[in-house]
């Protein structure tokens, strides 16, 4: 369906990704946001701050980010589509909400925008470190969608893709921005209304009654109701049956972890979303993401001009992992180069799905800044002389 | 004596899911005997009520209701309910949960959800112990008390919960044990009928744990001690209400004021920034329940 006109900036404008993930939440049709401030990030809440209360929206700055992580939840299954931000110390506060969210598959959407870490680290600056805790952050077994942007026009598309990507699904979805992407600024156009796809909550059409909230359809996936329609939901954290009622045994385990698992990982070629550029052929390949595809396509086109076969791929979507695709690279090329801001996260993805037909040469950073494109240029000049 | 063939309030309660896991002589039961009674006689739409739980022995209250129910996370009951209540105004939402999912881990969301003054019901039943993981020390435990984490007895200072929410701007604070059924639903009906963060305690008895480790005998002791121990006084100074090891325990009916709900207060503030042009925040009904 197409965008509630209403949340839609149609335009051209020059903004930072920060504030293009606001406008493109409010084009998904959020109409609810909760937040905590911490820097990188604040920029989005502070815009859906000023946007909301204009549109008929809620924003409400809660009293730290696991409050934050667990209002939004209420908020949906009140009917809303809605939204937190933050950036890594909040986002570690918020697993175990998200935790939450994949177990009682709540659709919702969390922005991090990443900076140097552990810890305080440095709140200013980019990192890229978050990845592994976006995928693995809370306990249990679950799956996620996380999407990377690697520019403004990004932040604001993905983000109507990660609302799209939550309802369809019923997972949380995770934005995972980077510093530098959050605070660049470039030219952002907002299409109009209808030509922006936005898909609507899978409301079911079952009367009080006959509803069962955890009964998935044929695609894994359970339909939808809110609180106040009569279904008299029970929606829990504890190992639930396809009515929601608590069962304690190995047996209801299998059937709804098993599930809210496979959901995602069968219909990761569904899911997943990569760029490509001059894969065939290719010797090496350099996979990459957020702001470091932008850094690496200058060391790539070093490489080109001497010569060297190199293609790229950008992971739009980095959870679920390309598997099938980068598998079937592994066979064909010599090897693959990671640059990433941290010391070795998306790579071990790589090379785990490689399996040895081809070797994974990563460029860690630590963060604090982009990487030196030589540094990049280098390791793919080794990957390809040692591809010789 | 007069025999009941069927509980008589099982319109609320998901009969499927009895009997429930609290144990004999646990005052959690009464409490939600009570909730339903005050549902009944409010004459509560259902429909639009919503209950939600934390985690603990009281976190499953909401389970245990044939409403929409929702079992959150430990401590995290407030801001869940927040979003519920701030997305759609329209429901009647109430946590219900114990004190140490409310004061302890979430004590941060009670005081602020208070401060905001979040239109909604709170019931914190207090059996000064956590429950369901087998007798720890809580935020209320009374000084000398013994707990399976404070073996040689509390030497804490507990939280007065009354005065907590009174302090921090709750518009209807309350508290009752369990032995007083009629006034604690009468307090119930009284909070569905105002608007606003209202907060009730209900002084519960755990005979497994917090009364047998302290050799407090069973359910009915705790009865008898509720019964020969309580002192009414509505409208007491909630700076009065601290509750030692066996100690008075004043119960009745301590705040009743009217202050701008949180969407109230934003309504005139956005209208006062942006005039007409402003299309007010739905409020939902001016009290939680009509006819109260």
């Amino acid at each position: 369906m197409a965008a509630d006109p209403s949340g839609v900036l149609t335009g051209q404008h020059y903004l930072d990704g920060n504030h293009a993930a606001c406008e493109g939440a409010l084009a998904a049709g959020c109409r609810f946001a909760s937040g905590y401030p911490i820097t990188p990030s604040t920029e989005v809440v502070e815009r859906i701050a000023a946007r909301l209360p204009r549109m008929g929206g809620m924003f409400i700055q809660m009293e730290d980010e696991i409050a934050a992580s667990i209002t939004l939840q209420g908020a949906v299954w009140a009917g809303k589509k809605a939204l937190t931000v933050t950036s890594g110390p909040g986002f570690s506060l918020m697993m175990e909400h998200i935790g939450l969210a994949a177990m009682t598959e709540c659709p919702c959407v969390y922005i991090d925008v990443q900076r140097g870490g552990p810890s305080t680290g440095l709140p200013t600056l980019p990192g890229q470190a978050d990845m592994m805790q976006a995928r693995w952050g809370s306990h249990g077994d679950y799956e996620i969608i996380a999407l990377c942007p690697e520019s403004p026009q990004e932040c604001f598309s993905l983000t109507v893709e990660a609302f799209n990507l939550a309802e369809q699904w019923r997972v949380p979805v995770m934005l995972m921005m980077d510093e530098c992407v959050g605070h660049m600024t470039e030219r952002v156009v907002i299409p109009p209304a209808d030509q922006i796809h936005v898909v609507d909550r899978r409301w079911t059409k079952k009367p009080p009654g006959e509803f069962k909230a955890f009964e998935p359809g044929p695609d894994m996936v359970p339909d939808m109701a809110k609180a106040g329609d009569g279904h008299h939901l029970f929606v829990t954290g504890l190992t639930h049956d396809e009515r929601g009622y608590p069962v304690m045994n190995q047996k209801a385990q299998e059937k709804l972890v098993r599930r809210i698992v496979d959901k995602i990982r069968l219909n990761a070629d569904k899911i997943s979303r990569v760029e490509e550029d001059q894969i065939d052929g290719a010797e090496v390949v350099v996979i990459s993401y957020g702001i470091t595809s932008r850094v690496a396509m200058r060391a790539v086109q070093m490489a080109r001009a001497k010569g060297i076969k190199v293609g790229t791929m950008r992971l739009i979507v980095a959870w679920p992992f390309p598997e099938n695709r980068v598998r079937e690279l592994a066979s064909k090329v010599k090897a693959f180069v990671v640059p990433e801001l941290n010391y070795g996260q998306m790579s071990l993805e790589v090379e785990r799905v490689a399996a040895g037909k081809a070797p994974t040469v990563l460029v860690p950073h630590g963060g604090g800044e982009v990487h030196d494109p030589e540094v990049i240029l280098e390791a793919i000049v080794q990957a390809a002389r040692g591809a010789r | 004596m007069s025999q009941v063939d069927t509980n008589p309030v099982k319109e609320y309660l998901r009969m499927d899911r009895m009997p429930s896991i609290w144990c004999p002589g646990c005052g959690i039961g009464t409490s939600v005997n009570c909730f339903a009674r005050a549902l009944t006689q409010a004459k509560v739409d259902l429909k639009k009520t919503t209950v939600v739980s934390g985690i603990g022995c009281s976190g499953r209250v909401s389970g245990y209701l044939e409403l929409d129910s929702f079992h959150t996370t430990h401590g995290r009951a407030i801001p869940f309910a927040t979003g519920l209540k701030l997305a759609n105004p329209e429901l009647n939402v109430v946590v219900y949960s114990g004190e140490g999912d409310l004061a302890a881990i979430g004590g941060n969301h009670l005081i602020h959800a208070a401060r905001r003054n979040i239109d909604l019901l709170v019931i914190c039943v207090n059996n000064f112990t956590y429950g369901m993981t087998g007798g720890q020390v809580s935020p209320t435990s009374p000084g000398g008390a013994t707990y399976s984490t404070a073996p040689y007895g509390q030497f804490e200072t507990p939280f007065n919960l009354p005065h907590l929410a009174d302090s921090c701007g709750a518009v209807y604070v309350a508290r009752w044990t369990t032995f007083h059924v009629r006034q604690l639903t009468k307090s119930i009906r009284e909070a569905f009928g105002k608007k606003g963060f209202r907060f009730i305690e209900v002084i519960s008895p755990c005979p497994t744990l917090y009364q047998r480790r302290n050799k407090l005998g069973d359910g009915l002791d705790a009865m008898k001690f509720y019964k020969e121990a309580s002192v009414l006084k509505n409208g007491a100074d909630t700076r009065e209400l601290d509750i030692g090891f066996q100690s008075p325990i004043i119960v009745g009916s301590f705040v009743n004021r009217d202050r701008p709900s949180f969407i109230e207060a934003m309504n005139k503030r956005f209208t006062s920034v942006f005039g007409e042009s402003y299309k007010p925040y739905p409020e939902g009904p001016s009290k939680a329940v009509q006819g109260c």
